[in-house]
C-alpha cells in the first residue's frame, strides 16, 4: 500500500520535472516564428535551447517508463485509450526532434522554412495535447470496467479539455519567452521580455479560469477539502505566478524563470494530489476507475524501480545541473551550431 | 486486416527504421570516440578534422535514431495493451530502468559535445564522447535485456492474472539476453566500420583528403576486423542456445522439418510450408546441423513437425533472413582480413577500395535480416512459450491504427529519403577546413 503510495507520487513528480524541463523549450519552440524575425534571431533561439532540449526530452521517456514499470495496467489503458492524441504527440516531437539537427545543413531558405515549420508545430502541439490530456484525466475518461475506452479522439476535445490545453500552452509560453529573457541580448530580448509580460497576463486569466473550472468539472477538491494542508499547492502556485511578475519587473529573469518552474511544478502537483488515488479515472463508474492500488506492480518490481529512481534520479539531476550551469549566462556567436 | 496485423506491421515498421540507424550510432560512436582520444594525445589536427567529420555524420544518425526510439517505447502501450498489463510487471521495469540510468546521460551529453567545443578542454571533451558512446551501448544493453526476455522469459510466476517478477537477477542475467548483446552491440561495431571504411573508401578512389582517410580507414579496419571475428565465435554459441530454448526458431532457421539425429544443413532449399518438406533441398551435408546445435554430429535435432502447425515460426522468411546474415557475416571477416592484408598498399588496390564502397549497405541489411530471425523466428509468440501475438494486442478500432500506420510508413519515409539524402552528400564533401581555433 505505502509503496503504491510513493509511487503514485514520484510518478506525478517525474510529470512535473518533464513538464518544468521540456516546457520551456516547448514554449520557444512555439514562440520560435513570431519573435524569431531574422535568420540571427532564429539562430539565438536554437543556441538557447540547443544544448538542453534532449536531455529534457527524456523525462518524459522516463515518465512514461515509470508508468510500464510501476503501474503497468495504467500504462496499458491510458495510452490504448488516448492512442490519437499521443501519437499526435509523438509525432510531434519526431518531426521536432529532427529539425534542430537538419535545419542547417543545407543552405537553402525553403529547406529552413520547412524545419521552421516542423519545429513550431512539434513544439505547439505538444504543448497544447499534454494539456488537454491531463484535463482530461483530471475530469475522468468514459472508460469500461475492461478498460475498453468508449470514446473518441474529440470526445477530449471538451471545454475543460480544451481549457487545459490552452493553460498548459500559456505555461509553457510564458516559461520559454523567460529562458530566451535570461539568455538573449539586443532587440530580441527586448521582444522577449515584452512577451513575457503579456504572456503572464494570459496565463494567470487562464489559471484562474482552470482553477474555477476544476471545482464544476472535477473532483479534484474533494482530496484538498478533506485535507486542507494540500491547500499549499495552490498556494505555491499562486507565489510561482506573482514571483514570475515581480522578478519580471526586477529585470532579474533567471529568478523569474525559476518562478515559472515552481508554478509549472505546483499546477502538475495540484492535479497529481487532487487526482490521489486515482490515476486514471472512469467517468462513466467509478468502480471502473484505475488507482495507484488497483494497477500496480508487484512490491518486489515497485522496490527494484524505488531503489533504481533513488539511486539514478539525483545522478541524473547532477549532471543535468552540470550541464545547465555549463551554459548559463546569455548565447553569444559562438553558441551559434545550429 | 485486423489490429493484430497491422499493430504487428507497425511495429515492425518503426523497428525496423529505428534499427537502421541506432546501430551506426553504437558502433560510429566508439569510433568517434577513438579519434577525438587521439587528437586529445597527439594534437594532430588530421585528428580533429576526423571527429569532425565523423561526428557530424554521427549526429545526423543519431538524430533520427533517437526521435524513432520515442516512438517504440510508447507503442508498448498504444499497441501492445494486453502484453503490457500482462508483463509490464517484469517488462516494464527494465524500459524504465533503460531510460533512467543510461539514455538520460547520453542524450544529456550530446548536448554539451555539440555546443562544448570552446568550453571543455580537449580531453573534457572527447571523455564527453566516451560517455555518449557508453551509455548509449548500455541503453542497448537494457533493451536487449528486456527483448531477451521475450525471447526466453525467466525469473517470474504466474500471479494476480499476469506475469509478477520474482528474481531479478535472473531477468537480467538471462543467457538470452547477453547473448543478444554480445551480438548486437559488436554488429553495430562492424556497421560504423564498413560506414568508415567505405566513406573513407570514397575519398581515397578519388585521391582526395588522402592523409585523412587512410588513417580513418585504419581506425575502421582495426574496429571491423576484431568485430567481426567476435560475430562470428558469438554466433555459434548463440545458434546453440537457441537450439535448447528456442528449438522451433532454430527448425525455422535451417527449413529442418524431420526430427533426425545427425541433422544435415542444406546448401540451397526451397522451404514448401504448405506440405512440411523442402520443395528443392540441394547439396546437404549430413551432421553439420546437429554439430552447429550441440557440438555433436550425432545429437537430435528436432524438426518443424515436432511443433503443432500453428505454433512453428513463418518458415521461409526465417530461413532466408538467417542464410543472408550468415553470408554476410562470413563476407565481413574476408573483407576485413583482405583490408589486413593490403593494408600497406591501399592506395594501389582501387578494386579493393571499391568492393569497399559498395559494401555500405551490406551489414545494414545483415543487422536487418537478424532482426527479423530473432523476432519473426520468435512467432506465434510475443513472449516465447507464454503469449502469443494474436492475445497481445490493444483492443482499439482498426481504422486507428491503420491511420497511424500510413502516418509512420509516410513522416519515416520522407525522414528516411532526407536522412540518408544528408548522410550521402556530407559524406562526399569530406571534411571541411578548421576553423582556426580549434
Amino acid at each position: 500500500m505505502i509503496l503504491e503510495t510513493i509511487w503514485f507520487f514520484l510518478w506525478g513528480l517525474l510529470w512535473a520535472v518533464y513538464f518544468m524541463t521540456d516546457g520551456f523549450d516547448l514554449g520557444i519552440g512555439t514562440l520560435y516564428p513570431f519573435l524569431g524575425k531574422t535568420e540571427a534571431d532564429k539562430r539565438v533561439m536554437l543556441a538557447a535551447m540547443g544544448p538542453l532540449w534532449d536531455g529534457n526530452e527524456v523525462w518524459l521517456l522516463t515518465a512514461g517508463g515509470v508508468t510500464f514499470a510501476a503501474f503497468p495496467q495504467v500504462y496499458a489503458v491510458m495510452f490504448s485509450s488516448m492512442y490519437s492524441a499521443l501519437m499526435l504527440i509523438l509525432f510531434a516531437l519526431i518531426i521536432r526532434g529532427v529539425s534542430f539537427e537538419f535545419r542547417g545543413k543545407v543552405d537553402a531558405p525553403s529547406w529552413r522554412r520547412l524545419w521552421d515549420t516542423c519545429l513550431f508545430i512539434g513544439s505547439v502541439a505538444p504543448a497544447i495535447l499534454f494539456g488537454v490530456a491531463f484535463a482530461n484525466i483530471f475530469r475522468g475518461i468514459p472508460i469500461d470496467q475492461n478498460g475498453l475506452y468508449k470514446g473518441t479522439l474529440f470526445t477530449l476535445l471538451n471545454p475543460y479539455g480544451l481549457l487545459g490545453g490552452v493553460l498548459f500552452l500559456f505555461l509553457f509560453l510564458t516559461h520559454g519567452a523567460l529562458w530566451l529573457s535570461a539568455k538573449t541580448q539586443g532587440d530580441l530580448h527586448v521582444r522577449a521580455v515584452s512577451l513575457a509580460g503579456k504572456l503572464w497576463i494570459a496565463l494567470f486569466v487562464a489559471a484562474v479560469a482552470f482553477l474555477a473550472s476544476s471545482f464544476f468539472a472535477t473532483r479534484l477538491y474533494d482530496n484538498y477539502l478533506a485535507h486542507p494542508i494540500l491547500f499549499v499547492i495552490l498556494l505555491a502556485a499562486v507565489l510561482g505566478l506573482l514571483g514570475i511578475r515581480i522578478f519580471l519587473g526586477r529585470g532579474s529573469f533567471f529568478k523569474a524563470w525559476f518562478a515559472s518552474a515552481l508554478t509549472i511544478v505546483s499546477a502538475t502537483f495540484y492535479g497529481v494530489f487532487g487526482l490521489y488515488p486515482n490515476m486514471f479515472p472512469s467517468n462513466i463508474d467509478a468502480a471502473y476507475s484505475l488507482t495507484a492500488h488497483n494497477s500496480a506492480s508487484s512490491p518486489l518490481t515497485l522496490k527494484i524501480m524505488l531503489v533504481v529512481v533513488i539511486l539514478f534520479v539525483p545522478i541524473v539531476l547532477a549532471y543535468q545541473g552540470w550541464t545547465y550551469n555549463l551554459f548559463k549566462g546569455k548565447v553569444t556567436e559562438q553558441d551559434l551550431i545550429y | 486486416m485486423d489490429v493484430v496485423f497491422l499493430s504487428r506491421l507497425q511495429f515492425a515498421a518503426a523497428t525496423m527504421f529505428h534499427f537502421l540507424f541506432v546501430p551506426l550510432t553504437l558502433g560510429l560512436s566508439v569510433l568517434v570516440a577513438v579519434m577525438e582520444t587521439r587528437y586529445a594525445q597527439t594534437e594532430d589536427p588530421v585528428y580533429l578534422e576526423m571527429t569532425r567529420f565523423w561526428g557530424k555524420l554521427f549526429l545526423i544518425n543519431f538524430a533520427l535514431g533517437i526521435v524513432t526510439g520515442i516512438t517504440l517505447e510508447f507503442q508498448f502501450g498504444t499497441n501492445w495493451s494486453l502484453y503490457s498489463a500482462y508483463v509490464g510487471d517484469v517488462f516494464g521495469s527494465l524500459l524504465a530502468i533503460e531510460a533512467t540510468a543510461a539514455f538520460f546521460l547520453e542524450s544529456t551529453l550530446i548536448g554539451v559535445w555539440i555546443f562544448g567545443w570552446k568550453k571543455l578542454s580537449k580531453k573534457a571533451h572527447a571523455a564527453v564522447m566516451w560517455l555518449v558512446a557508453g551509455a548509449g551501448n548500455l541503453s542497448a544493453i537494457w533493451i536487449l535485456t528486456a527483448n531477451g526476455w521475450m525471447q526466453n522469459p525467466v525469473g517470474y510466476t504466474i500471479r494476480n492474472g499476469r506475469a509478477e517478477l520474482t528474481d531479478f537477477a535472473a531477468v537480467v542475467f538471462n543467457k538470452f539476453g547477453i547473448l543478444e548483446i554480445c551480438h548486437t552491440v559488436p554488429a553495430g561495431i562492424v556497421l560504423g566500420a564498413f560506414f568508415v571504411m567505405g566513406i573513407s573508401a570514397y575519398h581515397l578512389l578519388k585521391k582526395q583528403h588522402v592523409k585523412f582517410a587512410l588513417k580513418s580507414f585504419n581506425i575502421g579496419l582495426a574496429f571491423g576486423l576484431v568485430a567481426s571475428l567476435v560475430l562470428l565465435i558469438e554466433g555459434d554459441l548463440h545458434a546453440r542456445h537457441v537450439t535448447q530454448v528456442q528449438p522451433a526458431k532454430l527448425a525455422a532457421m535451417e527449413s529442418h522439418w524431420e526430427t533426425t539425429a545427425n541433422a544435415p544443413i542444406h546448401l540451397f532449399a526451397v522451404p514448401d510450408e504448405e506440405n512440411e518438406k523442402n520443395a528443392v533441398q540441394i547439396g546437404s551435408i549430413p551432421g553439420i546441423l546437429s554439430f552447429l546445435g550441440h557440438h555433436d554430429f550425432n545429437a537430435t535435432i528436432q524438426g518443424l513437425k515436432d511443433f503443432p502447425k500453428e505454433e512453428r515460426p513463418p518458415v521461409l522468411l526465417t530461413f532466408l533472413s538467417f542464410r543472408l546474415m550468415v553470408a554476410l557475416g562470413v563476407y565481413f571477416v574476408f573483407a576485413t582480413i583482405l583490408g589486413v592484408i593490403l593494408k600497406k598498399k591501399l592506395m594501389e588496390s582501387p578494386r579493393y577500395l571499391k568492393l569497399m564502397l559498395y559494401s555500405i549497405p551490406l551489414p545494414y541489411i545483415a543487422i536487418e535480416a537478424g532482426w527479423v530471425v530473432a523476432e519473426v523466428g520468435r512467432q506465434p509468440w510475443i513472449v516465447y512459450g507464454l503469449m502469443k501475438t494474436s492475445e497481445a494486442a490493444s483492443p482499439i478500432a482498426v481504422s486507428q491504427v491503420g491511420i497511424s500506420l500510413l502516418a509512420f510508413v509516410l513522416v519515416y519515409g520522407l525522414l528516411g529519403i532526407l536522412g540518408f539524402y544528408l548522410i550521402i552528400t556530407n559524406a562526399k564533401k569530406g571534411p571541411e577546413a578548421l576553423p582556426e581555433t580549434a
